[in-house]
């Protein structure tokens, strides 16, 4: 069978959907049978995409597994779907991630689990969606969708104030993409005055000729629309509210999936469609992206709940992606990218360990805790292997996607370079303090002796993670390589567009230059 | 004397005739007692919609190839634009009439002159749409606004009802004051009340007459009232709370795009040339409209006045697209009002069935927990309030982008950022019912008493989930044909 000529994406985006349809029919008392069919759901989705990878071609940038079938043909709006060496990694994260999700919530959530699966399945399909998405309408109404069924997760199964981050998520999100929704009709009448045709293929909108002027504007647009997804820090509040309230699946998926779609929009949308205003907006960027690191990285010194402290330390994390990828060369990229798919493994892995000793105790709280190291060995070493892996530690996948993203800072700018190097010590220090606190010493609660180890479920859900966590550490090369071909592409068009500025528009560029410093 | 005799078409007004013989036909058939209940009175009435929406559609009345037909001395016309319009209506009463049958019989109301009052409405809807003569498009408004009138206080004993019918009364015969002003000032200025003649003189005689601006500005608050537009607006709530709950549906939807209908076309059709005013005017009654409608809007917890000033907010968007005057700001209206109707006539079907005999159920409160007894119908109210808050897929995404892409085709790119604004406010109210529905355990004092649904209010909801999918999903068939619709001028 040539896989090549099934529509390979629709499937591996849309199975989830089979697992929703059949979850439906099954009476809601009996859940464990719906867990059953929403894991394998997952698993299998997980297995389809595996193919993926093998088949996928790294030696072109081109878009790969192409389908474009006419859908709204007087808009010229095509379901068309494909992927680069930049949106693979993010399906594969997806998929095995999902899969990792609903194992997690075997025993953590035992109400209403009907609607429960059916929403992480739909969340599935949403977020694969927006990866694989071509046409714009179709990437926006994957991005629009996904937000419904977050916010039943975050309010249906979350914490104590999960009403209000529910809301805070969907209205923080909505605004952000109300705009980009102009920003992207704006672009559609622009293109079609250009070409003469309608249409809201995303590839054809590389390389548009636009004023400076105009690219300001779009520029930040799409900036808040995905500024607020990343988050990128001064948008970022609506974050430790949704993680904190949100039910370990949710976090998990949050911060392994969701927040990539904003890194993956500026990769995918920004940096090709605006690349002059890319450029100007590096200093900006960099300068919110170290803000970022260092912010939050003080600010998860000062928590005293576990789960609010991995919050923060993705505000921090994602800072150092953001600042890799608009250092504009393949390292800070490359380096960004997989620092995308290493945040989504080992955060998702702390909040799953935290998962874990929140079921049994109820609490989040650092204090409650302390010397677990004698009580559950085998919790503590997967702990403290996730911990090393979030700080970057050599041998372990954060150290790769960091030192990449060093390289990349440090050729663009040496100032930048050495600040956030800096910024990157506090990364441990919470990390490890935090770590001292749950884990070493002598027990301090009494409540504590009685903690059950990691059993066999739990334990096949970090063992995957782990796996994945020493693998890249060790030999990040088959990762890197299927991004190559697209990074080193991106790149290109960046600078390709850069050196093409007419007069006119090199003196539009000073001005608006100009402009941003003294907003700044 | 010889008096010329026009050349009459009468089968370009079919539809009409059969909605207003069924509305006698309904009156009359009452008077006969029955062993079999009243039912068959809106069962009636609901065939007489269906015929005259199968007539409608296949445009058995309007030339080939879809030309408008024009008739009555020019005063009348068909063409694809008020069939489209048409459409709307007739499927407007048709949903009414499906949710009414069971709330007339708890309420007391089952009577003929109820569904004859809705029939009339109708018929004048329709001739608000294919009027080509201020004069016609007056005697509609007039048949349909005096049947609203009656019908917001069709339950006579209950004394909101009663007032909600006083303040529509006064304040419309007011507001139809502006408009017969204004349709005079337009005849003095350019002697002829008919659209074509009078772009044509104004296109021909000196342009920018007070008196003719006087006009066009009269017109505009007389539609403005209509419309429900800010600052014209302040009936709206009250009138909405008041009258019984179907009408309300019905006076949201089809009463809304008919005075739309209108507005578009005598503004299109005979003031292109004062088009540099109007548009301004109508870009900060847009602006307007949206905001407040959306802002008073959150702080509501009555369901029914919510999705009043709902309603004001999505006129609001209506009038985005109609600043864009082109043959797309056009069409998207058509799109959007008939989205529209599907999503706000379901979830007012939806607050029907929750409210119960009396209507004692309409607040926030009444609706916690509402997932956990009775999830088929908690899906379908959130899928109507996704749709009216504009989350794709559903029609409401699609009439958003669609007049969205409007405005920002004619440059009005500030107006439709205010308008996407507007949806984000939006998301606020209709997901505070959302949230009470499935994110709120029932207070263990309020009692619950089972919900009761007839087949008809089923076949209603299914008829506006399906409408709200569908549009939602696979709308290409849609929008050719609201793009076929669009004026020609």
């Amino acid at each position: 069978m040539n896989y090549q000529n099934l529509p390979i994406l629709s499937i591996v985006t849309f199975f989830p959907l089979i697992g929703i349809f059949i979850i439906f029919f099954i009476r809601k008392d009996n859940y464990r049978l719906i867990q059953w069919i929403a894991f394998i759901t997952a698993l299998i989705d997980f297995i389809l995409s595996v193919p993926l990878y093998f088949s996928f071609d790294s030696s072109q940038w081109k878009m790969q597994f192409i389908e474009n079938i006419p859908w709204i043909e007087q808009f010229g709006i095509y379901y068309s779907m494909g992927i680069d060496g930049i949106s693979l990694p993010l399906v594969l994260l997806t998929t095995f991630l999902s899969v990792i999700a609903i194992l997690s919530t075997w025993t953590a959530v035992t109400e209403k689990v009907k609607g429960y699966m059916i929403s992480l399945l739909f969340l599935e399909t949403g977020m694969i969606g927006v990866y694989c998405a071509l046409d714009f309408i179709l990437f926006y109404i994957f991005w629009e969708v996904m937000l419904v069924p977050m916010y039943f997760i975050i309010g249906i199964w979350g914490g104590p104030r999960r009403l209000y981050a529910a809301i805070k998520f969907f209205l923080y999100t909505m605004f952000g993409s109300s705009l980009m929704l102009v920003a992207i009709l704006v672009l559609y009448f622009i293109n079609h005055s250009q070409t003469g045709v309608y249409s809201f293929s995303i590839p054809k909108f590389f390389g548009m000729n636009l004023s400076m002027n105009l690219q300001f504007w779009l520029f930040l647009a799409f900036f808040i629309a995905f500024g607020i997804k990343v988050p990128i820090f001064p948008f970022h509040t609506w974050l430790p509210d949704a993680h904190v309230e949100a039910p370990t699946a949710g976090s998990v998926i949050l911060a392994g999936v969701l927040l990539k779609m904003g890194t993956y929009g500026f990769l995918r949308i920004s940096l090709p469609m605006l690349p002059q205003a890319s450029m100007n907006f590096i200093p900006f960027i960099s300068v919110l992206g170290i803000i970022g690191v260092i912010y939050g990285a003080m600010v998860s010194l000062a928590q005293e709940d576990i789960k609010k402290l991995v919050a923060y330390s993705s505000v921090s994390h994602l800072g150092l992606c953001m600042l890799g990828m608009f250092a504009m060369n393949t390292a800070g990229i490359q380096g960004s990218i997989l620092q995308m798919v290493n945040h989504g493994l080992s955060t998702g892995a702390l909040f799953l360990m935290v998962g874990i000793i929140y079921e049994q105790r109820h609490t989040r709280l650092i204090s409650e805790y302390g010397g677990l190291w004698k009580v559950i060995p085998v919790f503590t070493i997967i702990f403290l292997l996730v911990v090393f892996s979030s700080m970057g530690v050599p041998g372990l996948n954060g150290f790769v996607s960091e030192i990449l993203i060093l390289i990349g800072v440090f050729k663009r700018n040496i100032w930048f370079g050495i600040i956030v190097t800096v910024g990157l010590i506090l990364d441990t220090v919470y990390l490890l303090w935090m770590f001292q606190r749950v884990v070493l010493g002598e027990i301090t609660k009494d409540e504590n002796r009685h903690l059950k180890d990691i059993n066999k479920r739990e334990l096949l859900c970090l063992l995957p993670i782990i796996l994945f966590i020493i693998w890249i550490g060790v030999y990040p090369r088959p990762f890197l390589n299927k991004m190559q071909a697209s990074v080193e592409h991106l790149i290109e068009q960046v600078k390709f567009n850069n050196n093409t500025i007419t007069e006119d528009g090199e003196q539009e560029a000073h001005f608006s230059y100009g402009n941003f410093n003294t907003n700044d | 004397m010889e008096i010329l005799i026009p050349t009459i078409k009468l089968a370009t007004i079919y539809p009409e005739i059969i909605i207003t013989t069924f509305a006698i036909l309904v009156l009359l058939l009452q008077v006969f007692p029955t062993v079999i209940g009243k039912d068959y009175l809106g069962y009636t009435s609901l065939a007489g919609v269906i015929l005259a929406a199968i007539i409608t559609g296949q445009g058995g009345a309007s030339g080939e190839g879809g030309e408008a037909i024009y008739s009555f001395s020019n005063m009348w016309v068909v063409d694809n634009y008020s069939r489209f319009f048409k459409l709307i209506f007739l499927l407007g009463t048709g949903l009414t009439i499906l949710i009414s049958i069971k709330y007339t019989k708890d309420e007391g109301i089952n009577n003929g002159e109820y569904y004859s009052l809705l029939l009339f409405a109708t018929a004048g809807m329709m001739l608000m749409a294919g009027g080509t003569d201020l004069i016609v498009i007056f005697l509609g408004l007039e048949l349909m606004s005096i049947s609203l009138y009656v019908l917001a206080g069709y339950v006579r004993k209950r004394l909101i009802s009663n007032e909600s019918a006083l303040k529509y009364f006064l304040l419309g015969s007011f507001a139809t004051g502006f408009l017969l002003y204004g349709i005079a000032l337009l005849y003095g200025a350019t002697g002829t009340t008919s659209l074509k003649g009078i772009s044509g003189f104004i296109s021909e005689a000196s342009f920018g007459s007070p008196i003719l601006i006087m006009g066009m500005l009269l017109l505009l608050i007389g539609f403005g009232f209509k419309i429900a537009a800010v600052p014209f607006h302040m009936w709206t709530p009250d009138v909405y709370e008041g009258a019984p709950s179907p009408i309300t549906a019905f006076m949201s939807a089809g009463p809304k795009a008919a005075a739309f209908a209108a507005f578009l076309r005598v503004f299109i059709e005979a003031l292109p040339s004062l088009q540099g005013i109007w548009v301004d005017i109508i870009w900060v009654l847009a602006a307007l409209t949206m905001t407040i409608g959306n802002v008073i809007a959150l702080v509501q917890d009555n369901v029914k006045r919510m999705l009043a000033y709902s309603s004001i907010a999505h006129a609001g968007y209506v009038l985005v697209a109609f600043v864009s005057t082109d043959k797309l700001g056009v069409a998207s209206i058509l799109y959007y009002m008939l989205a529209y109707t599907f999503m706000n006539i379901g979830a007012f079907a939806i607050v029907i069935i929750i409210g119960g005999k009396g209507e004692e159920k309409i607040n926030l409160k009444d609706y916690t927990g509402l997932a956990y007894r009775y999830p088929l119908t908690a899906a379908a109210m959130c899928l109507f309030l996704l749709s009216l808050t504009g989350i794709p897929p559903t029609a409401g995404f699609m009439g958003k982008l669609y007049i969205f892409s409007a405005a920002i085709k004619s440059g009005y790119v500030g107006l439709a950022t205010i308008a996407v604004l507007n949806s984000v406010i939006s998301v606020y109210y209709y997901m505070k019912i959302i949230l009470a529905m499935y994110m709120k355990e029932p207070e263990s004092s309020v009692q619950h008493s089972p919900l009761v649904f007839t087949p008809a209010m089923i076949i209603a909801l299914g008829l506006a989930v399906y409408g709200v999918l569908r549009m939602g999903i696979f709308p290409s068939a849609y929008i050719s044909m609201a793009q076929q619709s669009y004026l020609s001028f």
